[in-house]
């Protein structure tokens, strides 16, 4: 594989501390050097000059679909939307058909995506057999297959004696549980958050307390078992509170933000639009600004898409009806640029650790870096790039958006998948 | 009749292709349609009970939900303006058969129609169907949202019973967290100028709904005392099942009406209903057979506002078209 040498970014790798102008050295698939005026050497030059370059982007929450609706997704559609949004890591969330809470389903999407070579899959398998919250999966079988956490996502483990014993079970691994914190009976059918916006179009509410009891709940039951839980998409500021008082006492709980959860709330929703449809529900401008100030002070860890395709005719349909979900993964650094960098919450390099060091590191996977000797997996941002949301030329099969039609800054110019650069 | 209508709505103009709910409405846009309920209220007292001003227009009534009193409104509304109507209902038709909204309206559509009467269980179908089809939208009635012909035909029940809204005290007692009837009500009276309260226990009240303008009650003798219009709810058996109430026989006698109540109430209170009545739950029989009651004068005034309705969206202005089968 010949060299290649990107010259003359603005290197960001929070792995290594660094932020500045830097040329990147790749050979045989891994960073050889990175270093201030690395000779050309016959090596082949991309010219990177005024842009930023990146470990690749992960994403701890995605919903590939496959086995079981390919006609919302495919590994393959998956694959190639991570890539158009930066990710050269994705971890695939375990609501497939059949369920992913055996070895075989595991080995079938780490196979498949190998295969396609796009970018790297990791899994998390489930945690109950079926993700019916009843039996507990074979924890060893999924983590030897390379699974990287597990979750019943779309479902909470409702039942407080089962996550206990998955809590204390899974010390074993040191690996999380990722938990979609949700009370079942206090969501009792809603479909979006429960206010003013709900109330005005007659739709029924899931109140904040359905999240923040879970979590206050899971909180309670890491400090007993002394187990790690991941907490998945926060959305309420009664979560993030209860987190941050977590962390002091020092439980072992981590969680992550989607970007639409930091950048619109339940108004998005307007007249029924389906596309701001999602679980949990976008909420109040108080809960957004919390969800934002969390992030900033490191109560949330990480920011994660929760990339959840369907077909345009599911989303076509009453709000009611409509299924939840938002094609995330092609414009969610766009999204974190316009609520993070431009409103000087963050600075670039402490977005770049939301999006590729921190999930990297709750993964324990060697991503997210741009060390001597790891995988060559970068991205090339312009971060001053202006672009139009157009859901109707995503390369995911889900084409839903609530930012469709809104020109956000900040576009993925190329992306680096071991070695191998290309456009996203 | 020809005068009036002819004259009415040269002044103001009806400019939305759609009727889905008063919270979109100004306080003109409900007056219009008032004002030309007023003008069709007399063809129902002729002996021959039509005029042509819809000749000629398509009307689908598509209701989604079982609803009896609603929809022979709006079929005989259509009739009476020489529209043609065609009902639609889930027993027997491709509506029960797993297909989409969307698709059942495109083949409707690919038939012709002027107007499609919807009726749906789910809050916004009528929203998501009037953005896709080229067809005026009417809603009769969608989910815990709007119900927009129940609140003109009550303001204009209002309106008629008291010469005025503006300055009138309106209770509205019962199931408000799940009452289209409710929300369309408040958007109404409030842009109408009329001071509305909400009655009700605190498990039937949605989020924020002080938010929109409104008292907010849990005693039913606060409620009572000093208002114009009793505007009562009806309490469905399934909000029992779903913990709300603890029985219906608890919820009538913290709030269901009887003569008992209504002597606190003001000496020419109107009682009013969207029905069906559940009769000795919400209201008592004899108030709602009795004096202050208004529920039939409700009905019959839904056949105008209705005609109305349909007239305005199916933007046929022409004087020419009222003439009526009177001799003129």
């Amino acid at each position: 594989m010949a060299t290649l040498l990107i010259k003359g970014g603005r290197v960001i790798d929070p792995s290594q501390t660094r932020d500045g102008a830097a040329d990147v050295l790749i050979e045989e698939g891994h960073i050889a050097a990175v270093d201030t005026a690395i000779p050309v050497n016959g090596a082949r030059v991309l010219d990177v000059s005024g842009k930023i370059v990146a470990p690749g982007l992960v994403d701890l929450h995605t919903h590939l679909r496959q086995p079981g609706r390919e006609d919302k997704e495919t590994i393959e559609t998956g694959c190639r939307a991570a890539r158009r949004g930066g990710f050269t890591t994705i971890c695939a969330m375990p609501n497939t058909t059949p369920a992913m809470d055996q070895r075989g389903i595991v080995d079938f999407v780490h196979q498949e995506a190998e295969r396609l070579g796009l970018v790297s899959v990791r899994t998390i398998g489930a945690i109950t057999k079926g993700r019916q919250g009843r039996e507990l999966t074979d924890f060893s079988e999924l983590f030897d297959a390379g699974c990287i956490a597990l979750s019943d996502d779309g479902n909470p483990v409702a039942d407080g004696f089962l996550m206990r014993r998955a809590l204390e079970y899974a010390k074993v691994f040191d690996r999380p549980l990722i938990q979609h914190a949700e009370d079942p009976a206090l969501v009792a059918g809603g479909v979006m958050h429960e206010g003013l916006v709900s109330t005005t179009l007659g739709l029924r509410g899931i109140p904040s307390e359905a999240e923040s009891i879970m979590v206050a709940r899971d909180i309670a039951l890491a400090e007993l078992t002394g187990g790690w839980v991941h907490v998945a998409h926060l959305s309420s500021a009664q979560s993030v509170e209860l987190i941050r008082q977590a962390k002091r006492r020092g439980v072992h709980v981590t969680c992550e933000v989607t970007p639409h959860h930091l950048a619109l709330t339940h108004e998005a929703v307007g007249e029924f639009d389906t596309r701001a449809k999602v679980n949990p529900p976008l909420r109040t401008e108080k809960d957004r600004a919390s969800l934002v100030e969390g992030l900033r002070d490191g109560t949330i860890d990480c920011i994660a898409t929760d990339h959840a395709p369907h077909t345009d005719w599911e989303k076509e349909a009453d709000f009611d009806a409509a299924p939840f979900g938002i094609s995330g993964l092609e414009t969610a650094l766009a999204v974190c640029v316009e609520a993070l960098i431009t409103t000087k919450v963050l600075t670039w390099s402490q977005l770049i650790e939301k999006l590729a060091t921190a999930p990297a590191r709750i993964a324990d996977l060697r991503a997210g870096t741009l060390a001597v000797g790891a995988s060559a997996d970068l991205v090339v941002i312009d971060p001053s790039a202006h672009w139009t949301v157009e859901p109707q030329r995503f390369v995911s099969k889900g084409r839903h958006s609530p930012f469709a039609g809104r020109v956000v800054t900040g576009a993925v110019e190329r992306v680096c998948y071991r070695g191998v650069e290309s456009e996203p | 009749m020809t005068t009036t209508v002819g004259h009415e709505p040269q002044t103001m103009a009806w400019t939305r292709k759609d009727l889905l709910g008063l919270r979109e409405l100004s306080a003109e846009d409900i007056r219009l349609i008032l004002q030309t309920a007023e003008s069709f209220r007399e063809i129902s007292l002729r002996p021959i009970k039509k005029v042509p001003a819809l000749r000629g227009k398509t009307v689908v009534n598509l209701f989604f939900e079982p609803s009896t009193r609603t929809r022979t409104s709006f079929e005989l509304a259509a009739k009476r303006l020489s529209a043609d109507i065609v009902n639609i209902t889930p027993q027997g038709s491709s509506l029960s058969k797993g297909e989409t909204v969307l698709d059942t309206v495109r083949n409707l559509e690919a038939l012709k129609v002027d107007a499609l009467v919807i009726r749906h269980a789910a809050a916004g179908v009528p929203h998501l169907i009037a953005q896709r089809a080229t067809s005026a939208v009417i809603n009769a009635g969608d989910g815990a949202h709007e119900h927009p012909t129940q609140a003109l035909l009550d303001l204009f029940t209002i309106q008629e019973k008291r010469g005025r809204i503006e300055g009138l005290r309106v209770s509205i007692i019962g199931d408000i967290a799940h009452s289209r009837v409710a929300r369309s009500n408040i958007w109404g009276l409030i842009k109408l100028g009329a001071h509305v309260t909400v009655c009700g226990p605190p498990t039937l009240m949605p989020a924020a709904i002080d938010q929109l303008g409104v008292r907010v009650t849990h005693d039913v003798s606060t409620a009572i005392r000093d208002a114009d219009v009793l505007m009562l709810l009806r309490i469905q058996h399934e909000r029992q099942e779903a913990m709300l109430v603890p029985s219906l026989r608890e919820y009538r006698l913290r709030y269901g009406i009887d003569q008992d109540r209504l002597t606190h109430a003001k000496p020419d209170v109107l009682i009013m209903h969207p029905g069906p009545v559940n009769r000795g739950v919400e209201l008592d029989s004899r108030v709602a057979d009795g004096p202050f009651s208004v529920i039939l004068d409700q009905v019959t005034n839904g056949l105008a506002v209705r005609m109305a309705a349909l007239y305005l969206v199916c933007g046929t202005r022409k004087e020419e078209d009222l003439h009526g089968d009177t001799p003129h």
